[in-house]
């Protein structure tokens, strides 16, 4: 039987275009540009000097405050510059620029393709390492890891689920781990189990990716306590709340944690990467990107280095094309347009999208006609006309009775809208307001 | 290459727009209106034609003069309200019934709240209700006007023949009210199975029943109305007219002959799914949807006026903004203690 | 009869509910002080917000309230309203400056290069979080023209084909609203001036001057020109920025001759 989430959603185009293009590895770029802001929280503190020789791995950055993670070079050469650069939104964060010679890795990390099963370390060195490594949710949030596998006083893990869904359309990264790295990924979630201290995990993954499910379902035999779980094709489905509901069909109480419903939720990107900070010792300094979009001529999967720019992966597919109206970083639903392709890619980067303006523009906005199709789409139960409509008359208390702090903007609401309103545009400034006031309530 | 483009997330968009939807509603239709056309000919044609071009031409003279505003003509919404209020009319009504109603529906109903998404109340259900307390002789003078079809299908003639001059409702509102049981009335069965096809006489759209639920299935194929309200207020008759007819089968009609005349289809299918002015979660709906089958069945059982869909979906269209504010959709995730 | 019958019964029944009324509003009756309706009819009663306070009950209230009027000013009825209601408390009143809204941007798309398109929502601070804007500069005006929408007064113009915001002077009242909308924080008040004339930096660009060169040719490049040559010490650059310190400011001109960019705005003296 498939499982799905219950309440919305909306089902675009699949646009799987890279499904079948096999993995490469992209050319290492001359010079790298590694952002201290990849996580979400403080932005690391770099521990090196302009003129510094560095190797592939090494420390760069350390963590600075509770939700941080450290930075490792993902290329060794030299320290050009330590300055502010633009970020993909154009807006200055502080980044490490390493020129690249050559590539000599740190002599500790493990580089065989052999696998390592055996695992002896405890829960505190497992959560150690994997905060050494900087590992951080690579499902786009890019919330540190090893927070995530220490669930606050009080609460208990009962479940552990990888998220394979990869619902966003065109994105086939995740996808091809699964295929190419099943063992490795069931070991990664064997590993975080471990950390949790749970017996259980489900690896949720949607219909369209019947090779992935079969290589995971093969994985999942060797390994104990895993099951592979088929999920009906719907978006925002690696949604965490979403996701919870879709397997164990438990909701997540508004404003709590997905831990108040027992389950921790990683992504499979991170499953590998945590099996390969703690059995291969390497930390999280390249990941999956998926080059795709139906205006370019080939659609691939690099395996890139953290901090490549945007516009050395679009060489590498041929260069932007002639009709390319917007370059997005993510998925089309939830991903951020890149203003300046200048701007490196970061741990949680995903994909790189090419639309066409008659792909992606906005259609003109006009009245709303109350047909209620935002309502009918949201996950959340939410009433996106009503709340775009209080954060346009700027009603904040309103807003909060309405509970938008519930909304996790997937943009359903703006992507079913038949009058092209621009509803989670306002819905999110909206948001912002009302989180700041119940802040500033608390304290 | 140009400047890119950036915007917030999502940057995909459904296929869906609003003039998708109304064009849409105006395929639903075509069934409906072309059997219609065939059946009564040219008068309809000319209600068509004179409906639908006082609708566009007031929406545009309004917003261009009075609102100065871009002309909202493009998205199709005066086209679906002056084919919906040309359905809503006898077949042998004068043409300037449809103008008048026509300003009435767009002019007062649709353009004086803010034009489309604005308005209280169906538009076109306001011009026909308009016209039917300003004009009374002429808007229930169901004289079948001579269509293509009689002349090849001597079956439909004979059909009309036995139909002429009355609506069954008419008949029956006006023979209980002289003193005649149901049973004398209708000594033939209230319903058989001509009328779902194809029954002359009362407005329009309500030729037949086959027809619209044509158009209504293809509106759900399109997801562009959901099934919840047709099917509550044609459940709601059902029911009620079942229970009042087995409690006494002289004085009320039962179900069949409920759902298949007059305008209940009409009304169900196509006015009271009407974005704007219906509910929008499905629990507003249902009570929307058994409201007017309520209303609608008790104006016909026991007030004045033979028919009472259009009365119903517009006093419920009342209750629509209180249902919308209390009405909530299911909500993900109960509150954190 | 029964014309008798129905006025009797009507009037009886407004009798009724006029004693019933009586009794409602002596039970909910809320004392106030009568001064507060006083002042609220001194005062514009346009619940601008200006003052910072919800409206102009909200501030009336206050001003009933407090003891002096002095951290108390009405921007939009001026020296003129604040004097009439310290007449009517007997206070003293503290004479302000009237004040105008400034625009410090002047980065048009013949200035300011576009780099991108924005495809949004029209509102500056949905774009304002979204990235950095559609030029090289991500200080400015923004242009989609909040502050338009935020001004009760109708004095702020959005040029359709320049998205130049222009405050026009002769509405303008000084509360501040447009200045409060605007993410970018680009719009300032500012005393009117000496029949009208005043000098300011019409500029937020804190980058390096080359970078805001680099951006916009009318921007502040930090060179320190003005400063130089200001009689009365009134301009001080900080983060590669002038800015002209009105409680000094003589409105000379000087340095707006001096400017090399033309970041400098000096208003013409009214006649």
């Amino acid at each position: 039987m498939k499982k799905t989430f219950a309440i919305g959603g909306v089902h675009p185009h699949d646009s799987k275009l890279s499904r079948q293009s096999a993995v490469e590895e992209l050319p290492l770029p001359e010079t790298v540009a590694i952002s201290m802001a990849q996580h979400l929280g403080a932005p690391a503190t770099p521990i090196v000097a302009v003129g510094d020789k560095v190797l592939v791995g090494q420390l760069i950055a350390e963590p600075s405050g509770f939700v941080s993670a450290p930075v490792h070079s993902s290329v060794s050469g030299t320290v050009k510059a330590i300055e502010p650069r633009a970020d993909l939104a154009g807006n200055p964060v502080p980044h490490v620029v390493i020129e690249v010679e050559g590539d000599a890795w740190l002599p500790e990390i493990d580089r065989t393709p052999n696998f390592v099963g055996d695992m002896t370390l405890s829960a505190e060195q497992i959560l150690a390492r994997i905060k050494e490594a900087g590992i951080v949710g690579l499902g786009g949030a890019a919330f540190p890891t090893h927070i995530k596998l220490s669930p606050p006083p009080g609460k208990k893990a009962e479940v552990l689920i990888l998220n394979g869904t990869e619902c966003e359309p065109y994105l086939t990264s995740d996808d091809h781990i699964m295929r190419d790295r099943p063992d490795e990924i069931a070991m990664g979630a064997q590993i975080m189990m471990k950390a949790l201290g749970v017996g259980r995990c489900y690896i949720g993954i949607e219909e369209n990716k019947p090779e992935a499910i079969k290589a995971m379902r093969i994985a999942a035999i060797r390994f104990g306590g895993l099951e592979v779980v088929r999920l009906k094709k719907k978006y925002p489905q690696g949604g965490e709340k979403q996701l919870i509901d879709a397997i164990i069909g438990r909701r997540v109480p508004s404003l709590g944690l997905p831990i108040d419903t027992g389950a921790v939720v990683q992504n499979v990107g991170t499953a590998l990467a945590v099996y390969e900070a703690v059995q291969k010792h390497k930390p999280l300094i390249d990941n999956m990107i998926t080059v795709t979009g139906r205006c370019l001529p080939v659609q691939k999967n690099f395996l890139v280095r953290i901090g490549t720019p945007f516009s050395k992966l679009l060489e590498a597919v041929g260069g932007i094309p002639e009709n390319a109206a917007k370059i997005i970083s993510g998925g089309p639903m939830m991903g951020k347009a890149i203003s300046n392709l200048e701007a490196t890619t970061v741990k949680a980067s995903s994909a790189v999208l090419v639309l066409t303006e008659k792909e992606t523009k906005r259609r003109p906005e006009g009245p709303c006609i109350r047909c209620g199709k935002c309502a009918d789409a949201c996950p959340m139960g939410l009433q996106p006309f009503l709340l775009y409509k209080l954060a346009k008359m700027n009603r904040p208390d309103e807003m909060e009775q309405e509970k938008v702090f519930d909304c996790i903007e997937c943009g359903c609401c703006l992507y079913t809208c038949p009058a092209g309103i621009p509803l989670l545009d306002l819905i999110r400034i909206g948001k912002a307001d009302v989180m700041k006031i119940m802040r500033s309530r608390k304290k | 290459m140009s400047n890119l483009i950036v915007s917030p997330s999502p940057h995909l968009h459904g296929p869906e727009s609003t003039r998708r939807v109304m064009g849409d509603v105006l395929i639903a239709l075509l069934p409906v209106t072309l059997v219609a056309l065939l059946c009564y000919g040219w008068s309809v044609l000319i209600l068509l034609l004179s409906g639908v071009a006082t609708c566009v031409l007031c929406e545009y003279l309004i917003n261009r003069f009075l609102l100065h505003r871009p002309c909202s003509v493009g998205d199709l919404s005066a086209i679906v309200t002056g084919v919906l209020l040309v359905l809503n009319l006898p077949p042998a009504a004068p043409w300037w019934i449809a103008v008048v109603g026509a300003v009435v529906a767009i002019g007062i109903a649709k353009m004086t709240f803010g034009g489309l998404g604005q308005n209280l109340f169906n538009p076109a259900l306001v011009g026909r209700v308009f016209l039917l307390v300003s004009f009374p002789v002429l808007m229930t003078d169901w004289t079948i006007p001579h269509g293509l079809l009689q002349d090849h299908l001597p079956s439909l003639s004979a059909q009309v023949d036995a139909f002429s001059g009355a609506t069954p409702l008419g008949v029956a509102k006006e023979g209980l009210g002289a003193g005649s049981t149901l049973q004398e009335l209708f000594a033939g069965g209230q319903f058989n199975w001509n009328m779902f096809f194809l029954r002359p006489g009362g407005s329009v759209g309500e030729l037949s029943a086959l027809a619209l639920l044509v158009g209504f299935l293809y509106l759900l194929c399109r997801r562009v109305i959901k099934v919840t309200i047709p099917l509550t207020i044609v459940a709601t008759v059902v029911v009620l007219s079942a229970i009042f007819s087995a409690v006494d089968p002289a004085r009320f009609t039962g179900p069949l002959f409920n759902v298949f005349t007059g305008g209940l289809l009409l009304g169900a299918i196509f006015m009271a799914t009407d974005y704007v002015t219906s509910p929008m979660t499905t629990l507003g709906q249902i009570i929307y949807g058994v409201g007017i089958g309520v209303i609608a069945l008790c104006i016909r059982y026991f007030g004045s006026y033979p028919e009472g869909v259009s009365f119903s979906i517009l006093i419920m269209n009342c209750v629509v903004p209180l249902l919308n504010k209390y009405c909530k959709p299911r909500r993900f995730g109960k509150e954190a203690k | 009869m029964t014309i008798v019958y129905t006025i009797a019964c009507l009037v009886a029944l407004g009798l009724f509910f006029a004693v019933v009324l009586y009794f409602v509003a002596q039970k909910f009756k809320v004392e106030e002080d009568p001064r507060i309706g006083q002042v609220e009819s001194l005062l514009p009663g346009a619940n601008c917000g200006g003052c910072g306070n919800a409206g102009c009950r909200a501030f009336a209230e206050k001003v009933v309230a407090a003891d002096s009027l002095d951290d108390f000013f009405c921007p939009v009825g001026g020296n003129e309203v604040m004097a009439r209601i310290a007449g009517a408390l007997g206070r003293e009143a503290v004479e302000k400056e009237p004040m105008v809204a400034v625009v410090r941007c002047q980065g048009t798309a013949e200035h300011c290069q576009k780099l991108n398109r924005y495809d949004g929502a029209p509102s500056c601070r949905v774009a304002a979080t979204l990235y950095s804007g559609e030029t090289g500069c991500r200080w400015g005006c923004i242009g989609l023209g909040d502050c338009v929408s935020a001004c009760e007064f109708g004095g702020v113009h959005l040029d359709p084909r320049t998205h130049q915001v222009s405050i026009d002077t002769g509405l303008c009242t000084g509360c501040g609203g447009c200045a409060r909308a605007c993410p970018h924080h680009v719009i300032e008040l500012r005393p009117r001036g000496p029949r009208g004339r005043r000098v300011y930096v019409s500029c937020v660009n804190q980058d390096k001057g080359a970078l805001t060169r680099k951006a916009c040719t009318i921007g502040c490049i930090g060179c320190g020109k003005c400063a130089k040559v200001c009689p009365f010490e009134a301009i001080r650059i900080e983060n590669n920025l002038a800015y002209i310190d009105y409680t000094k400011c003589k409105g000379c001109g000087k340095c707006a001759a001096e400017c090399p960019t033309h970041a400098i705005v000096a208003t013409p003296i009214e006649k």
